[in-house]
């Protein structure tokens, strides 16, 4: 069973709908209780950083998430929920959750993808280069491509880098530690590819319970 | 800090788009893949398209009737469960609710068009209820005497085209962005149903005005049609209709064309 954390942004409906097409027992919840009995937690979002973390530290669940976490509960942001895992993002100025080192940074509209100067968002398809291998992206062809929506990119410790994808500037689009992982696409929304991932993630969940 | 790595191979992929027209629940005209009959149900036709590797797909509610909203928001929910990329809707958008009625039911982004050029707020409002991700603009243009007025000499219209506005494109594109529109589709009026390739002039007039992503639709009839759009055009996506319901290309076929033609696509 996986928990999808509800802090009222945005897209935890199409991550439960990609579950349940796979037959993952998922639900959608608020309840620190409920997530201290999940697995694993996938923590989604679409939105500003600003309004996410007033929203987390209103109800609390910002302590929830680092007292889970620390506790060793499997966890994988997406999105908003992978920029916010960090210490401060540039979007709001915003200090962040702090869960794993790094900041988040936005697209500058000078750089170049190709001869053109990029358009922000970074909207559409793009691929990953990857740098470390992660039980996160087994058996995931190394062409795959996902889908993103953001304005701003994840920089976390060097060392934390599993996956980056280049719209730019290269940036880790996959990042994290065993259990503690971040994507910056949305699986749920990128094929067949990023279901392989939402798979993944609940086979090392459900291994690390009966572990 | 820019990153000072050299360049990688990878880049933002081209996206096609499907565009289904949606009448009462049912597909306004059924659509043909390759050895099959027709299909009409939308569900199952976002299915197929979703497996070819369509990078999006965009609904268009095209029923009028208020009872018929409800089936077509049945329609959208049942697509949501069913394909697991992004899909946009549009088709009689007029208020935040009714932004907020289809995004509930699953899809990822609103397209607004007639209701924005009488009320531009209406972009504004749906950008910061929901983030401008999810607010496309559709513009159908059509081509106009250079004038004081419209001196990038094409047109905003509206009604299908049959009622003109009086709003330059290109000044009407950049408002758009200003009021936080995500994304624009340019819908080519003078192209639509010619078979003759998009608009190339106006696609890259607007994609040049603008920052934000621009998908260039009307027109498509062969795959180097598709290629123009993205490059000559400088539009992210090609908005396709005809061209694979008839089962004349197949996504795939189309694919396969633009990456030898050396465009970035995303294979399946």
């Amino acid at each position: 069973m996986l928990a999808i954390l509800d802090y009222k942004a945005g897209n935890q409906t199409s991550v439960l709908r990609a579950l349940q097409s796979l037959g993952i027992p998922a639900g959608i919840t608020a309840e620190p209780a409920a997530l201290a009995a999940a697995d694993g937690i996938i923590f989604p979002g679409v939105g500003a950083a600003g309004q996410a973390m007033r929203q987390l530290r209103d109800t609390g669940l910002d302590a929830a998430l680092r007292a889970l976490v620390a506790d060793g509960k499997p966890l994988l942001g997406v999105c908003l929920g992978c920029q916010i895992l960090l210490e401060r993002s540039e979007e709001n100025k915003t200090a962040t959750l702090g869960i794993l080192p790094g900041l988040c940074r936005r697209f500058q509209p000078e750089w170049r993808d190709g001869e053109r100067p990029i358009r922000i968002p970074h909207m559409g398809w793009n691929s990953l280069i990857v740098r470390r291998a992660s039980p996160l992206l087994e058996g995931i062809p190394p062409d795959a491509q996902f889908y993103f929506v953001h304005s701003y990119y994840p920089e976390p410790r060097p060392d934390l880098v599993i996956a980056e994808s280049s719209y730019g500037t290269t940036f880790a689009s996959v990042y994290g530690r065993p259990g503690l992982w971040a994507a910056q696409f949305h699986p749920e929304k990128s094929g067949a590819p990023g279901l392989r991932l939402l798979a993944n993630f609940d086979a090392w969940c459900r291994e690390a319970r009966h572990a | 800090m820019h990153d000072s790595r050299p360049a990688n191979r990878a880049h933002l992929s081209k996206r096609i788009i499907p565009c289904l027209d949606v009448r009462d629940g049912r597909l306004t005209k059924g659509v043909r893949f390759q050895g099959n009959e027709d299909i009409g149900d939308p569900v199952e036709t976002a299915r197929r398209y979703y497996e070819q590797g369509a990078d999006e797909i965009v609904f268009y509610d095209i029923t009028a009737s208020h009872e018929a909203r409800g089936i077509f928001l049945d329609v959208v929910e049942r697509v949501a469960s069913a394909i697991f990329i992004p899909f946009s809707v549009g088709g009689g958008i007029a208020s935040v609710s009714d932004m907020r009625a289809v995004l509930l039911a699953g899809a990822e982004k609103v397209s607004v068009n007639s209701a924005a050029v009488r009320r531009p707020e209406l972009i504004a409002e749906g950008a910061a209820a929901f983030g401008s991700q999810a607010v496309v603009v559709g513009m159908d243009v059509r081509r106009a005497t250079v004038s004081d007025a419209l001196p990038s000499g094409y047109e905003i219209v509206i009604h299908g085209g049959r009622t003109p506005t009086g709003l330059d494109a290109v000044a009407w594109a950049r408002r758009c962005e200003e009021l936080g529109a995500g994304e624009l589709c340019v819908n080519s009026i003078d192209a639509d149903g010619t078979k003759d390739g998009y608009e190339l002039t106006l696609t890259r007039l607007i994609a040049d005005a603008v920052t934000i992503p621009v998908i260039a639709s009307g027109g498509a009839g062969g795959p180097q049609h598709l290629v123009d759009a993205v490059t000559t055009g400088g539009a992210s996506a090609a908005l396709v209709a005809s061209i694979v319901h008839y089962g004349t290309y197949s996504i795939p076929e189309l694919k396969s064309f633009m990456h030898e033609a050396g465009v970035p696509v995303r294979m399946v």
